[in-house]
């Protein structure tokens, strides 16, 4: 299981679910099941996001491999200068 | 000076961590190197660009046939020659971006561009732009969050609707968005709290300021293809966007990456390609576009003016309890500010358990704003670290005391989520107030000030391909255009790894047809990443050449090894084989020595900064002189340490400008009054003391060398450094920017 922990601004599709336990292999699967939980997140976290898997913030993260345990953040996209 | 985390654990390098002769000097000072102005085609014609000089207006028509029948003129075009992006479907932010190229139906800031021409000469191109005639119905404008947030505001897009907010408005405003970071109860967090100070700030646009303006060359052929030569930060990036705008595939477009002279973000995106590209098409002949200064401060993008309003609570004891952040940033024209990085950035240099941060990207007639330097990060600092060292001289705390005991550390969960791996923000702190500097006395009418800062830096995707010459000297080629010293760090890993001299290792930049993507040099990110890549494939190459010397010594790999830069057996009974003898050796061994390594390289590590200013004052005038200046930034590891010092020094001197000079300032019809370098101040050197600086090495547990990027953090503290001085000298808090003599003097007359 990994924990995912939902930042302030996707509270209007997760209520008052500050984070929640979710089996998934992938970020990719991730979504897909937040989205079945949430209609809607799966839209809003697809475009425009960087996920941070135990505390790495990975842009382009729709494939990544996420670790048995691991804690999961939904961030904006990181662009610099 | 260079503070490494444990001198005695720490790896030595011959090369890595060197001061070798930058590989672009040369062409540099004797002029040969070749910036986006300076190629010249034969049958090249020169562009020029027709804008708007309405902040806000309607397009009535537009009327090119005066400009077409000028003699020397080969081609005019408006947002007629463009696809309409909207009519093919395409996304909202492409769609935006192709009505920044060119105004469709509306201007939506004074210089928005309406159409270009490509004549014989620049001086027929701009008399061809003038004789353009466009008719406008001029619109009421909006110039600051204030006025386009203001109840009744005309809207930019009568579509936008603020996402992120719950339920969403039914009307239409010019508050595209709305982001939140929350944590702990606030309530509570002040009500812990013994003092509980709120301020409100508010910063005005700021450029760049780099000092070659943007220019290209197009060449179009008749096969729909476009060779485009270029300055810009990232020409895979612009490829990308110029095909978008054209409507064309990217692989039409052959871009080259010239030479660049200053970019700080703003170079990381489109203006004049699109427009050079179609005038070449419709002409049949080269055509190249140079923007004048007022073009690049009216057409280009500046960062973002804000109105922030914070809130802290602090203990006797000095643990901060609290914290209330509320943002609106100016994105310009079309939605896109910083305001998602500022919200990130905000208060992560500090663990506070209670907090609200909740920011709003605001449309207003000004261009769309740009990257610069850690966008965002320093507007928000401005606040944040202006109100910590109120409630530092409030509980009569040291500042650098009160953010010791505040400060994020390895597994600290960061405002923005998730938790910090190893950082280095207290070794900067601790770099200050050990500094001579800081144990110096305050000298009799300063003011001294200290403030910190704290950037993300990214990774991404790279590529970069090494080749060993016949002779056994080394070439690499990657794709990360050169804004600050990326030739030389990826010469000094090259030699580090084949344990060869730096001088026989030459870096080139490619063009998009020569080498594989790679995403903008921004983010503080190709020392890491591209220099990650570069790294792999000198690896790859070691063990090609252990096998070669297997093959030439009939023997297994493993009885071989690579040692300062040759081939050696184990054994020690064969006499060793350089890199040279076995590029020599190449055809009879496998062929020729190349590898070529692409990757979206993970990995980066979170920089920090502490910063420490004094100011002589003049209490009479208003006018403070930087008397003394100190940064401490944790590099990771500084692979070139005078490149990393120069970031650095560059970061602080431009916002040492952010704080007391620069500004856009519009008049009442909304045209910028002050379009050039003589009215816009930016620092110059007689301006400056030396910057002094400390590297503090913390190494990235995720880079090979321990890299983090060094580019950006230092912009974030310069501002709030100096307002903090000089209320530390005056007991005046200037609250808005610039902090110029004027405000100060203004301050002072008011204390009395």
């Amino acid at each position: 299981m990994i924990t995912v922990k939902f930042s302030a601004s996707l509270r209007d599709l997760t209520g008052d679910d500050h984070e929640v336990l979710v089996d998934a292999p992938t970020v990719r699967r991730l979504i897909k099941v937040l989205d079945e939980r949430y209609p809607g997140i799966g839209e809003r976290l697809s475009e425009g996001t960087s996920v941070a898997i135990n505390g790495e913030i990975l842009p382009d993260a729709l494939y990544e491999d996420i670790p048995d345990g691991a804690e999961v953040h939904f961030l904006a996209t990181l662009a610099g200068g | 000076m260079t503070m490494t985390e444990d001198p005695t654990t720490a790896p030595s390098y011959k090369w890595v961590g060197s001061r070798s002769v930058r590989p672009d000097g040369l062409d540099k000072v004797t002029g040969k190197a070749q910036f986006g102005a300076d190629l010249k085609l034969p049958n090249m014609l020169e562009g020029a660009v027709a804008r708007s000089p309405h902040a806000h207006a309607r397009i009535v028509s537009i009327d090119t046939s005066a400009a077409e029948a000028m003699a020397g003129v080969h081609a005019v075009i408006t947002a007629a020659d463009l696809p309409d992006l909207a009519d093919a479907g395409s996304k909202t932010d492409d769609i935006f971006m192709s009505e920044k190229i060119l105004a469709r139906s509306k201007v939506l800031w004074e210089g928005h561009p309406v159409a270009a021409v490509a004549a014989t000469s620049r001086e027929i191109a701009r008399a061809a732009a003038d004789a353009i005639v466009v008719v406008y119905e001029a619109l009421p404008h909006v110039l600051t969050v204030d006025e386009a947030l203001a109840d009744g505001a005309p809207v930019l897009h009568d579509a936008m609707i603020t996402r992120g907010v719950e339920p969403a408005p039914e009307a239409a405003s010019n508050a595209a968005s709305r982001v939140v970071h929350e944590r702990g109860d606030l309530d509570k967090g002040f009500a812990d709290a013994d003092t509980v100070l709120e301020r409100e700030y508010t910063t005005k646009p700021v450029h760049q300021g780099y000092i070659e303006p943007h220019a290209c060359v197009a060449d179009a052929n008749q096969d729909g293809r476009a060779n485009l030569f270029v300055s810009s930060q990232g020409h895979f990036s612009l490829r990308a966007m110029t095909a978008t705008t054209l409507g064309w595939s990217p692989s039409q477009l052959n871009v080259t990456p010239a030479e660049i002279g200053g970019g700080f973000g703003g170079k990381t995106t489109i203006y004049l390609e699109p427009l050079a590209v179609r005038l070449s098409a419709k002409s049949g002949r080269p055509v190249r576009l140079v923007m004048g200064r007022d073009e690049v401060f009216k057409a280009t993008g500046p960062t973002s003016g804000s109105r922030m309003k914070i809130k802290m609570g602090v203990t006797n004891d000095g643990k901060i309890t609290a914290a209330e952040v509320w943002m609106a940033f100016e994105a310009g024209a079309f939605p896109g500010s910083p305001v998602g990085a500022a919200s990130m950035t905000a208060i992560a240099c500090y663990d506070i358990p209670n907090f609200f941060v909740e920011g709003f990207d605001v449309v207003c007639n000004k261009p769309k704003v740009a990257a610069y330097r850690a966008p965002g990060a320093p507007i928000i600092a401005y606040g944040v670290e202006s109100i910590v060292d109120e409630l530092a001289l409030a509980i009569d705390m040291d500042p650098i005391d009160l953010r010791l005991k505040n400060a994020a550390v390895e597994g600290t969960q960061a405002s923005y989520g998730p938790e910090f791996p190893r950082i280095g923000f207290v070794e900067t702190l601790e770099a200050i107030r050990d500094s001579e500097h800081y144990k110096s006395p305050v000298p009799e009418g300063y003011g001294r000030g200290v403030a910190s800062g704290f950037w993300f830096n990214i990774g991404g995707n790279s590529t970069a391909t090494v080749n060993i010459n016949e002779d056994g000297n080394v070439n690499v080629i990657e794709g990360s255009p050169d804004i600050g010293g990326s030739r030389a760090s990826m010469a000094l890993f090259a030699a580090e790894e084949f344990g060869i001299s730096v001088d026989r290792v030459s870096v080139k930049i490619a063009d998009t047809q020569t080498v594989g993507f790679n995403d903008v040099t921004g983010g503080s990110r190709v020392t890491l990443a591209t220099g990650k890549v570069v790294i792999d494939c000198c690896r790859s190459i070691k063990e090609d050449l252990r096998r070669r010397a297997a093959k030439t010594w009939d023997c297994e790999i493993d009885d071989v090894e690579w040692v300062e830069g040759q081939a050696q057996h184990v054994s020690g009974t064969e006499t060793p084989l350089s890199l040279a003898d076995l590029a020599a050796k190449a055809p009879r061994t496998g062929g020729p020595i190349s590898v070529t390594q692409s990757e979206n390289v993970r990995g980066a590590g979170a920089g920090f900064t502490t910063q420490l200013v004094d100011l002589e004052i003049d209490q009479e005038t208003g006018v403070c002189r930087v008397a003394r200046y100190t940064t401490a930034q944790d590099a990771g590891k500084a692979i070139h340490p005078s490149y990393v010092e120069g970031q650095m020094q560059g970061g602080v001197v431009q916002g040492i400008g952010w704080a007391f000079n620069e500004e856009y300032i519009h008049r009442s019809d909304g045209t910028l009054d002050n379009p050039s370098f003589l009215d816009y101040r930016i620092p110059v050197a007689s301006d400056l003391p030396m910057i002094e600086t400390i590297i503090v090495e913390v190494p990235n547990p995720n880079h090979p060398y321990g890299v983090r990027g060094v580019g950006e953090a230092g912009i974030v503290p310069p501002m709030a450094a100096i307002g903090n001085a000089i209320e530390r000298a005056t007991q005046c808090r200037l609250n808005n920017l610039p902090m110029s003599p004027i405000a100060l003097l203004d301050a002072i007359n008011r204390r009395g």
